[in-house]
């Protein structure tokens, strides 16, 4: 660090320094906002390309060789579907893995290996959760590739460890004083559990989950490797039928060279995507704070 | 807090419901009522296979949805020999589309998984060899020229490297894998040997990716199915092909009708497991396919349709394998 | 009370199961990757794979040399980190040091934004709007390159470097802050000679989990960079103009082409599962090594 010396140092030093301190903030400030700029940018015109586009035609008719006439209805159905059935799976699971963390296991050494298995797992990149789904459900246990349930099965193992996480956090949350309050009344421990705890806790948990969920309903590697359709005209009938999401129509789309599937019909599938992603997220939001209200209250 | 649980069901319940009435609704909507309205005709049908012929099948699903729109067709494009290999003989397609005949070893391996495909020509093809709409330097070109381009031991980088008036500019090459008929059929007769190529360039079962690719670069050719060319004429140009008499010839519906456009014109077919005709609805659905053979829909996408006769062989076998099997 | 106490037990034991289930899926990725990559090294020998600098699975002479899909991978992480870690660690500098509490709220979601959106849509971004744009630039890019996928995988990392280096900002308390100011030190030399010093183990890390994010990343560059398997050098400015293909991307291929598992290359797809996932497992704990072992602990 420079020592400093005699008067006309200081006042040079401290007019540089000041200097310098505003040019670092502003080039501090361009790179935060750089991304966001950029992003912005890149989401307005996926906008504007897409407004001509979507309309209620696109949103209920199947995909076409036409653009005027493609739709994104059949994915849209099987995005719902798959994700309706992963929420269905993956809440038990996290849920109970959760609870047993953090009220059954303390700090003992299993758990710490459960808690660091976890982590480790939430790295994984997706497409290895579509080799999993595809050597052990399609493979192994001799699936159908490419139907709703097997790409609901290989969903759930991807977000459980986010799921895992978010509930953990939500049921350390409640205060100890209600679980000793029920212990005190003479309650066992699931019974405070399921009456005190969980209830609580449900609200951080179903957003946790929804969020899971949103982030889900964007994958599309995995659903490639359990082999879902690229041309698929008719949506689902039930969970053991061939199906397509949107994400994979989206990837389908980006490939046709017509500009009129590149720029209009791509870019309102985008829009469909972002838009289902977004009210789920709003929707998450929405339960907490609605539910953290009545907990302070 | 049982109640938030019961609300949250109910929503998710009513939601789903919804979904199911739209779909009935827009099913009822889309006009074209099945003739037999109490027997909605429902089932799944496979279809992979060349991605030549991808763009049959599927503008066959599409039109046969609207009118039995509870039948669920899938169709992947993975490649003629890709589509045998590792759906069609293990029975897990009911189709594959080809776009070269199936071969012996084919055959046999199908026969000996119980298999037995039956072979519908479903239109015919000029395979397009395309560059970039600026690349006015090239304009024909002799299968000479393009086995010195793609055979394996190549010493070709550069347009200059064929002649050296043009630029000297590396050529982006783009073409299917070797899990295609298309592959087959070109290796086969530009260079020579069946598939014998160079490696290093850009391989892929979309031939979308393909267009894409040369329509964005200047010094980028490719080679697909003639539909595909047709399909996107604003965006790419094809080469003329030097026939044996020596004509340049362009790829269109026309010169390969009339056999000007040599020799990289091919039939396309399809090929059905004759044990998937027992179910309804691949049954409806091939018979769709067959009938439709004649109409715009084949020139539409950009192949040469079949002749008369043709439609009428496809037709007696299809009837005679059902026959067979004792269903109608 | 004998069957309360039964009831219990049980509770607990199905809760157990459940968390016994996330260990079950990692023994499940781990050896489903290695029951299929043996298949594989039974045919191809480590040696080729490893060592290989010639990725052609199915066009003769068929070689099954890894290198290229490495290089290709490494080639886009690269990219990215160049534009994600000055981003994303100048903004957790800003938002850690400099950036009011109200602007803080609005700018941190803002940027778990970034993350947020899917990478297919990322991917449809890069070869719709970034490519083109690229090509008014420099004329002689090719459709699929190296160069748009980079920047997009960069834009959706910096959140991931930028929040966790800014949890380490923050950790950092005030009083050495503090010392520097009363030593006369400007704000700037105040952050990088001792607030950066002192979260470093965390700024570290998140580098590192930014870049392993980067490598597992696949809709992006399956859409934008190509499928062209070849050995690119990153300091090689000509290769970011050309295609290329990652490790992801050639799973992508291999496996929307061949769900049946017979041949060879769906076994390949494994081999290069296997290595991806111990890639990324390494990264991951060298991260979480670095944040234990160096973290400056102020208590």
């Amino acid at each position: 660090m420079k020592v400093l010396t005699g008067k006309k140092d200081r006042n040079r030093n401290r007019f540089n320094d000041k200097l310098k301190d505003r040019l670092f903030l502003i080039l501090c400030l361009l790179t935060t906002v750089f991304g966001l700029v950029i992003l912005s940018a890149l989401i307005t015109f996926t906008f504007v390309e897409a407004a001509a586009w979507l309309d209620w035609q696109f949103l209920t008719s199947p995909p076409s060789r036409f653009p005027e006439k493609a739709g994104i209805y059949p994915a849209l159905v099987g995005s719902i579907y798959t994700i309706a059935l992963v929420g269905l799976f993956t809440l038990p699971l996290g849920v109970s893995a959760a609870l047993f963390l953090e009220e059954y296991s303390g700090r003992s050494r299993i758990a710490k290996i459960i808690e660091i298995n976890i982590s480790n797992l939430a790295a994984v990149p997706s497409i290895v959760y579509g080799l999993l789904g595809l050597g052990i459900f399609v493979s192994k246990l001799n699936m159908k590739p490419g139907i709703i349930i097997v790409g609901a099965f290989t969903l759930t193992l991807l977000i459980l460890p986010v799921v895992i996480v978010a509930s953990q956090e939500a049921i350390r949350a409640v205060p100890y004083s209600l679980r000793e309050a029920s212990y005190g009344l003479g309650a066992t421990k699931w019974q405070t559990i399921r009456g005190i705890v969980l209830p609580s806790a449900m609200p951080g948990i179903l957003t946790g989950t929804i969020l899971a969920l949103s982030r889900a309903i964007g994958e599309t590697a995995p659903l490639i490797m359990i082999g879902a359709a690229s041309s698929i005209f008719s949506a689902p009938k039930d969970f053991f039928s061939p199906f397509s999401a949107m994400p994979m129509q989206i990837f389908v789309w980006t490939d046709m060279p017509r500009n009129e599937f590149l720029h209009g019909v791509a870019p309102a599938g985008v829009v469909v995507l972002l838009a289902v992603m977004l009210s789920m997220n709003a929707f998450a939001i929405f339960l907490r704070n609605r539910y953290q209200k009545k907990l302070r209250g | 807090m049982k109640r938030r649980y019961i609300t949250l069901a109910v929503l998710l319940t009513t939601s789903l419901l919804f979904l199911g009435c739209i779909q009935s609704g827009t099913s009822e909507n889309k006009g074209a009522q099945p003739e037999k309205a109490e027997s909605r005709l429902s089932g799944e049908v496979r279809v992979a296979g060349s991605s030549t012929v991808y763009l049959i099948s599927t503008a066959m699903a599409e039109e046969f949805s609207k009118l039995y729109p509870d039948v669920i067709i899938s169709v992947q494009s993975t490649g003629t020999g890709g589509g045998f290999k590792n759906f069609f003989i293990v029975g897990k397609t009911d189709i594959n589309g080809a776009s070269r005949p199936i071969k012996q070893s084919e055959l046999d391996a199908a026969k000996e998984n119980g298999v037995e495909p039956l072979e519908f020509t479903v239109a015919y093809d000029g395979l397009s060899v395309i560059v970039n709409p600026e690349a006015n330097w090239v304009d024909c070109m002799s299968i000479e020229h393009l086995r010195e381009i793609w055979k394996p031991d190549t010493i070709v980088k550069k347009w200059s490297d064929i002649d050296e008036s043009w630029p000297e500019k590396e050529i982006r090459l783009y073409g299917p894998t070797s899990a295609s008929g298309t592959f087959d059929f070109f290796t086969k007769v530009v260079v020579g040997e069946e598939r014998a190529s160079r490696s290093d360039y850009h391989g892929t079962e979309e031939d979308n990716t393909i267009i894409q690719a040369v329509a964005r670069d200047k010094y980028a050719m490719g080679y697909l199915g003639m539909a595909y060319y047709l399909e996107n004429k604003d965006m790419i140009k094809a080469i003329k092909i030097k026939n044996p008499e020596g004509v340049c010839t362009e790829p269109s519906i026309e010169s390969v009708k009339s056999g000007e456009y040599r020799p990289l014109a091919r039939p396309l077919f399809i090929y059905v497991n004759k044990e998937s005709l027992k179910d309804a609805a691949v049954r409806e659905f091939v018979r769709f396919y067959l009938e439709n053979l004649d109409s715009e829909i084949i020139e539409e996408i950009g192949y040469v349709s079949v002749s008369k006769e043709t439609k009428e062989e496809n037709l007696k076998e299809f009837n005679d394998a059902l026959k067979e099997l004792g269903v109608q | 009370m004998k069957v309360r106490d039964l009831k219990e037990r049980l509770i607990k034991y199905l809760l157990f199961f459940s968390a016994l289930l996330t260990v079950a899926v990692t023994f499940g990725i781990i050896l489903t990757l290695i029951f299929d990559s043996i298949e594989f090294f039974s045919k191809v020998s480590f040696l080729e794979f490893f060592m290989g600098t010639r990725w052609s699975p199915t066009i003769k002479p068929v070689s099954f040399g890894v290198l290229p899909l490495v290089a290709g991978t490494l080639m886009v992480t690269f990219g990215s980190a160049m534009i994600a870690i000055p981003c994303g660690l100048l903004a957790a500098i800003y938002l850690s040091e400099y950036a009011s509490e109200g602007v803080r709220a609005i700018l941190k979601p803002a940027l778990e934004v970034l993350a947020g959106i899917p990478t297919v849509v990322y991917g449809f971004f890069a070869f719709v709007y970034i490519t083109p744009l690229l090509q008014k630039i420099f004329p002689d890019i090719s459709a699929y390159n190296a160069l748009a996928a980079s920047i997009v995988v960069g834009i959706m990392i910096i959140p991931i470097v930028s929040s966790i280096s800014e949890d380490a900002l923050r950790a950092v308390p005030k009083t050495l802050r503090e010392a520097g100011y009363a030593l006369g030190a400007n704000k700037v030399k105040v952050i990088w000679s001792i607030v950066v010093p002192s979260g470093l183990s965390g700024i570290v890390a998140s580098f590192i989990l930014g870049i392993s994010r980067a490598i597992g990343e696949t809709m992006a560059v399956t859409i934008a960079a190509g499928r062209l398997p070849r050995l690119v050098n990153p300091l090689n400015p000509a290769d970011w103009f050309e295609p290329i293909e990652t490790m992801t991307a050639a799973m992508v291929e291999i496996g929307m082409s061949d769900v049946s598992g017979q041949s060879i290359e769906y076994k390949s797809l494994f081999a290069i599962g296997l290595t991806l996932f111990a890639m990324t497992l390494i990264l991951n704990m060298v991260s979480y090594y670095v944040k234990m072992r160096f973290r400056e602990v102020y208590r």
